[in-house]
């Protein structure tokens, strides 16, 4: 018997068919992108080699893809059980999060038809960090699959298989977790080799442990986010009081991330650029402001009762950490040589929106479809 | 039980600190090292005339197409502003004031040739994921090998020297950068732009004779006369009579990010022409493959962490037909409704 079940009701919906038709435009602009190069639809330029395909869609969408990743860890790892009923919802954003980062990936890259040189093992560079994150990250959709593939084996009644895959999740449920603690750490590893390239605002060898931590918080943040919307979408019962729990644990964790990341700031003496008249220190400023106001809104326990401020506070984290990421990987960059320019031109804009869209289309078709979001009446509702 | 989940969380949290104090403390994996017979240039700036020779020489010997200005109104010049995908040498001008003499920095102006440092640890090759960017360990030769590359530009990203360029202009572009004319090396050629080279301000050599050269340049005082090397130090071609300039006194490229094989010489600051100086002594691979080796030293770090990891998780959700669905402790804890 399971304990998510699927909603039902009309695929065709009017928001389907907006998002629908933002996702085929940007699918437009991409076969524009395929037909004439990288340049005719992008901005990237030889100062600034990744835009927002890369420091967006894949930055930004792996961590928010990261819920899979932070609800195994406390269920399984911390063995709060009672999280239960977000598993898998939390599992689904992970896999569409990840999904549509690895084809990101593969649009932006400028010679994508030899992809596969990453799978030979004569090329392989293990100094590489950009290889650990394309080995982990293509071990860690298949991992997502398969850990939210009981979804689909209870549609379709295949009970048999159901139960075999049953005896051996346990091992991929711990490689989930591994993964996705080496890659996202690695993500900030990326920025090391820039040197001097990255303001020290963000130029730092904690890099590895603050992509880690933003990741994790940014994990813990979607899952209120994406519970509290589908509620208020499908009309459905919150699970208030374990998302008000999540808050919690959430809070905690940001604590130390800010703790970790002005002390860091002091130990290497740089404090003092984030007071310089300069775009730098203002981003530096606004991303930890909201860093800050995540944690007043998920400390005060008045909050985690109300699934308003939860949203709230789970919106300010989100936007928390894609800005540090934006930061890190664009504003706080200063190429060598100098006189670049970046932003993003429309028809990019427009393909990341689409990719987010393609997002939300499956979220919606997936969450009708099949099992996975909490059973109404087990749950506690809010009123 | 050995190890129950309290403990292994407690040595988990302990080893990440450790590993954060450790990290904090700049673990550097060993510099790299100068391959005995790599192959370099000496490029004094206080030589070059401008001439831009060297810029056309490069485009023939690599067969790389011309640029032209936006407007397209001089067709008959190449007239590229910075490296790119078409240009993988260029010669670029230092201008302050009135622009009246040359080595000079306030009032003066200087040329300063651009292009691969060929870097004796270079970031782009530690970056590549595919051995795309490879360094000859013979030469120290830092070659680009466009058949197993995959496009991801971290390379471009990652250079302290912004030398590599991907061409955006076409579905099928490929990296660019100089690679020494490693072609014309390997017929027993010069490369390209220091055959050309009327002055000998760009001059082929061993990089151990060039640091030599350059230091007898350095002792020497401005004004006095110096006998100055065209093509390849040591060739067999006139060398040319001159005057020291009044240089800065260091060699650039000696140390700086672990050393390179091109070496500067200069009369005006490098950092006004272009070359990054608030740099350390090692090339920042170091730094980035220390904290990996040190993470992933052998794999056995995140093997220790997935043996934890799957025994946690077994203990949670290891019984059949339970894991994924029902951890143990949510029929303990049954939801009040």
């Amino acid at each position: 018997m399971s304990a998510h079940e699927p909603l039902g009701g009309r695929i065709l919906t009017k928001p389907f068919l907006a998002f629908s038709a933002l996702a085929a435009i940007a699918l437009v602009i991409l076969l524009a992108r395929f037909v004439f190069g990288l340049g005719a639809v992008t901005h990237i330029n030889d100062g600034y080699p990744w835009g927002i395909w890369i420091v967006i869609d894949v930055m930004i969408g792996t961590a928010f893809g990261c819920a899979g990743y932070a609800i195994a860890l406390l269920v399984y790892v911390l063995n709060r059980g009672e999280y239960h009923p977000l598993v898998r919802p939390a599992m689904m954003a992970g896999l569409f999060g990840y999904t549509l980062a690895g084809a990101a990936v593969i649009v932006d890259l400028g010679r994508y038809w030899q992809v596969y040189t990453l799978l030979l093992p004569w090329y392989a560079q293990f100094n590489s960090v950009m290889l650990e994150v394309a080995w982990c990250v293509m071990a860690y959709i298949v991992v997502l699959a398969i850990e939210f593939s009981p979804a689909f084996l209870e549609r379709f009644g295949l009970t048999d298989a159901r139960q075999k895959l049953s005896k051996v999740l346990f091992i991929f449920i711990a490689v989930g977790i591994l993964l996705p603690t080496m890659h996202q750490s690695s993500l900030g590893t990326l920025l090391v080799v820039l040197g001097f390239q990255l303001s020290p605002l963000w130029q730092t060898q904690l890099l590895p442990v603050l992509f880690l931590v933003t990741a994790l918080l940014m994990g813990f943040a979607i899952v209120p986010f994406e519970a509290i919307l589908a509620s208020r979408g499908f009309r459905r019962p919150i699970e208030t009081r374990i998302l008000g729990k999540v808050s919690g644990v959430t809070a905690l964790l940001l604590a130390g991330y800010l703790v970790v990341r002005f002390a860091d700031l002091i130990v290497r003496g740089q404090l003092g650029a984030a007071f310089a008249a300069n775009l730098d220190a203002g981003m530096f400023w606004l991303e930890n402001a909201l860093f800050v106001l995540a944690l007043v809104l998920l400390a005060r326990p008045a909050y985690r009762t109300n699934p308003r401020m939860m949203f709230v506070a789970a919106t300010v984290l989100l936007v928390a950490g894609s800005i540090y990421r934006i930061n890190a990987y664009l504003i706080g960059y200063h190429p060598a040589g100098g006189g670049w320019n970046y932003f993003p031109s429309v028809t990019e804009i427009l393909v990341t929106v689409g990719m987010f869209s393609i997002e939300i289309l499956l979220y919606l078709l997936f969450v009708k479809q099949l099992p996975v979001l909490p059973r109404g009446e087990r749950v506690t509702a809010v009123q | 039980m050995a190890l129950n989940r309290r403990d292994f969380l407690k040595v988990a949290a302990a080893a990440g600190a450790a590993g954060a104090v450790d990290t904090a403390s700049a673990l550097q994996r060993e510099p790299k090292t100068l391959p005995p017979n790599a192959v370099g240039m000496l490029y004094d700036a206080t030589q070059c005339i401008g001439c831009k020779a060297c810029v056309a020489a490069c485009k023939e010997a690599n067969h790389m197409p011309p640029e032209h200005d936006a407007d397209k109104s001089e067709l008959m010049w190449d007239v590229p502003l910075d490296l790119s995908g078409k240009t993988l040498n260029i010669i670029k001008v230092y201008q302050d004031g009135n622009v009246a003499q040359k080595d000079r920095e306030i009032n003066g102006y200087s040329f300063v040739k651009r292009h691969c440092l060929h870097c004796v640890d270079p970031s782009c090759v530690s970056a590549c994921p595919v051995s795309a960017m490879t360094k000859d360990p013979k030469t120290g030769i830092v070659e680009h090998h466009k058949d197993r590359c995959i496009g991801c530009r971290y390379c471009v990203y990652a250079c302290p020297f912004a030398v590599p360029k991907f061409e955006y202009d076409g579905p099928f572009g490929q990296i660019q950068k100089c690679q020494f004319c490693a072609h014309l090396q390997a017929k027993g050629q010069l490369p390209a732009c220091c055959d050309v080279c009327p002055t000998g301000a760009s001059l082929f050599g061993l990089v151990e004779d060039l640091k030599k050269e350059a230091q007898i340049r350095l002792a020497k005082k401005p004004g006095e006369s110096h006998r100055f090397a065209r093509g390849k130090l040591g060739g067999n071609r006139p060398v040319q009579e001159g005057t020291i300039a009044n240089y800065q006194k260091h060699l650039y490229g000696e140390k700086e990010l672990g050393g390179t094989q091109i070496l500067y010489l200069s009369a005006v600051p490098f950092e006004k022409i272009g070359l990054p100086t608030n740099v350390p002594e090692y090339g920042y691979p170091a730094i980035t493959e220390g904290i990996q080796h040190t993470l992933y030293k052998g794999m056995l770090p995140p093997l220790a962490l997935l043996a934890g990891l799957v025994y946690l998780v077994h203990r949670t959700a290891g019984k059949p037909d339970e894991s994924e669905e029902t951890p143990r402790k949510t029929k303990a804890k049954k939801e009040k409704s």
